[in-house]
């Protein structure tokens, strides 16, 4: 950027390892954390909260999952929806069956039993590599659809096999979920589990675990020479990636979208959820971010633009260029920056150190 | 224990009880099976020769049936669509190479299959503009209709399907093993560097393998068009491929065919003997979840190409 760390001086070793160390950067999150959290209630009206930015948080975070698992440890996945369905649907079983339990503890516990069957999943890992176990994990997302959409214990017997999420609230009367939930309320909520979520996961990938996710990822063999346990790496991965997932799945049913359905986790998702982490940068956390905002702004961009533009344009013809232009910015941003978003923000803020001035 | 009856006893019951429809099943499975092989052989083609997996294979289908139908159904004679429907997919593999496979030379294979992605994200988008997102029904004189053969019951137009699905893999392992193309595309698949240094122009090979799926799809797309209609699920038989492709290995054009029986015959008999007890539609998963189980055993499938590792 164009401030620098010159004149900063570090007096702890805390200090020194500090996620962002330049006071002015500490600075710009602060504002941008008080911008989330009271800015936008403010000024965001109730369109904006609930078709961009609570899907935007809700993909965030599994697109956060996602990178660990493929980003960090470097196993491919294409089960992400697989795994948000098993989010969705244990917190509906829980949030049913133990009607005072709190519903921040129902996600946590449906994030877990995400991540108990992301381990089953992540099993064959540890002997399929590449392309093989990218497509091995669609026998999770195709299998647990179909568990969910077929045995009828899940969906509580319901005639349809859609069913909405129950009213509940956090503290007092604060609802987050049902149909009386206000928009403020889902977005705050939906905002601090993924800050929480965000934080905790740039400190893993701080920490010892994730640079045995790194080594494993850049060459697993070297790695597990070097001491580093590939069995306990790799689900460690898979567990904390499915746990990440699994919350995500938690909070598109019960936050974004108040029903809870199979259809909504279909084979699609999985592939949208690796477009993010593509798009915005392997192996980043910010990446994720911005690469979920980029897959959630652009198809409204781009139906909008005609409307800005004056054009009438039928609906068919509107999806069919949707797509054809989805698919070429794809296409074109892998050739221009194939590291993604997050390294073109890397690459800006290094210019900008030495701008105006670049020698 | 109904539960395990209907799961371990109740099936081979009735596959001991009544072994002609058991066969008429299994055939039906091997015949579906092979059709499945030609979607996966255009996979394969690339794969073998570029380490692209490329994911838009299926989307092609969907584009070269959706050109052949809308030009027949602007009055275009077969022969005519199929010629210009052959002229588009050449062009389109100049178009990917030129725009997409060049100027990612040297990414990573993740970048390169998200691409494709990209690509198939893009057709699917220019073939429904184009044509339109309606069922177009294929009509090119393809004899259809159940046929009794031996006592058994089998559909003419999967008998078509498999006659080509043989004839082409016989035409391609012909080519890759008596022409200089098919000799250098060997080359290629065997050591990129080494072809590379003896001369061979690998982007002339990309296009050349690109053309040969686009017409591989062309085939696949004839035969997927006349027996569901042309229309945007075909794209998705590429998700039937996908466990074809490891049970056969990335990297083998036999490999692909005897995937795509296996993974037909244990579906359909999985579907019609098992289906019933576990909720039905078990189609779905089922290649999926044999295919993993498999992998456990064999990581680089039946045929493929054994990983050998290096620090």
């Amino acid at each position: 950027m164009f401030y620098r760390e010159a004149g900063e001086f570090k007096t702890s070793y805390a200090a020194d390892q500090a996620i962002f160390p330049i006071a002015q950067d500490r600075i710009a999150l602060v504002v941008l954390v008080l911008a989330a959290y009271v800015g936008v209630p403010l000024i965001a009206n109730g369109y904006w909260l609930d078709a961009i930015l609570i899907p935007f948080l809700v993909y965030s975070l599994a697109a956060l999952g996602l990178n660990i698992l493929t980003g960090y440890a470097g196993q491919v996945s294409l089960g992400t929806g697989g795994f948000m369905a098993v989010g969705a649907f244990s917190a509906y079983k829980l949030a049913i069956g133990f009607p005072h339990l709190n519903v921040v503890l129902v996600i946590v516990i449906a994030g877990l039993i995400a991540a108990a069957v992301g381990i089953v999943f992540g099993v064959p890992s540890l002997r399929i590599k590449g392309f093989y176990l990218a497509v091995a994990t669609l026998a999770a997302q195709f299998f647990l659809v179909w568990l969910f959409n077929r045995v009828p214990w899940f969906t509580n017997y319901s005639s349809s096999g859609v069913i909405s999420a129950p009213l509940r609230a956090v503290f007092g009367r604060v609802y987050i979920t049902g149909a009386e939930a206000s928009s403020v309320d889902k977005y705050l909520f939906a905002l601090t589990t993924v800050s929480l979520l965000a934080l905790a996961a740039k400190n893993m990938v701080r920490c010892a675990t994730g640079r045995a996710w790194m080594a494993i990822r850049d060459m697993d063999i070297a790695a597990e020479i070097i001491g580093i346990r590939p069995l306990a790496t790799k689900l460690t991965a898979f567990a904390v990636s499915s746990f990440y997932v699994g919350v995500a799945g938690a909070l598109w049913a019960f936050v974004y979208t108040g029903t809870v359905e199979p259809l909504a986790f279909d084979v699609e998702r999985s592939f949208q959820i690796l477009f993010m982490i593509i798009i915005g940068g392997l192996g980043s956390i910010l990446g994720s971010f911005l690469g979920a905002a980029f897959v959630v702004l652009v198809p409204v961009l781009l139906s909008n633009a005609p409307g800005f533009l004056g054009l009438s344009i039928r609906v068919a013809t509107v999806t069919n260029l949707q797509s054809i232009i989805f698919g070429a910015l794809i296409v074109f941003f892998l050739v221009v920056e194939p590291n993604g978003l997050a390294r073109l923000w890397q690459v800006g803020k290094e210019k900008l150190r030495l701008w105006p001035f670049p020698y | 224990m109904h539960f395990l009856y209907t799961v371990l006893i109740d099936p081979f019951v009735q596959i001991a009880g009544d072994p002609r429809f058991f066969v008429e099943v299994l055939t039906g499975g091997l015949l579906t099976g092979v059709m499945y092989s030609l979607v996966a052989l255009g996979f394969v083609i690339i794969y073998k020769a570029s380490r692209v997996f490329n994911f838009a294979q299926g989307t092609m289908v969907l584009f070269a049936a959706l050109m052949l139908v809308g030009q027949m159904e602007m009055g275009a004679p077969a022969w005519l669509a199929l010629g210009t429907t052959c002229g588009v997919m050449v062009g389109l593999a100049f178009a990917v190479e030129r725009l997409v496979l060049r100027p990612m030379v040297n990414q990573s294979e993740i970048i390169l299959f998200m691409a494709t992605l990209g690509i198939s994200f893009f057709l699917e988008g220019l073939g429904q503009l184009m044509w339109g997102g309606d069922v177009h029904t294929l009509e090119l004189g393809i004899p259809s209709g159940p046929l009794t053969l031996g006592g058994i019951l089998v559909n003419k137009l999967d008998l078509v399907g498999a006659a080509v699905a043989g004839l082409l893999v016989t035409a391609l392992a012909l080519f890759f093993r008596w022409t200089s193309v098919g000799r250098v595309l060997r080359a290629v698949a065997d050591d990129h560097q080494a072809a590379l240094s003896v001369g061979v122009p690998l982007k002339v090979v990309w296009v050349i393998v690109w053309t040969m799926a686009g017409l591989v799809a062309l085939v696949a797309g004839i035969m997927w068009g006349s027996s569901l209609g042309v229309q945007f699920s075909l794209s998705l038989v590429a998700l039937k491929a996908l466990p074809v492709l490891i049970l056969g290995g990335f990297t083998s054009v036999p490999g692909a065919i005897v995937g795509g029986l296996i993974v037909g015959a244990t579906e359909k008999v999985g579907e019609v003997f098992w289906g019933p007890a576990l909720g039905g539609a078990v189609e779905n998963w089922f290649a999926y979840l044999l295919a993993l189980i498999f992998l456990l055993f064999r990581p680089q499938g039946l045929f493929g190409e054994r990983i050998i590792e290096r620090v």
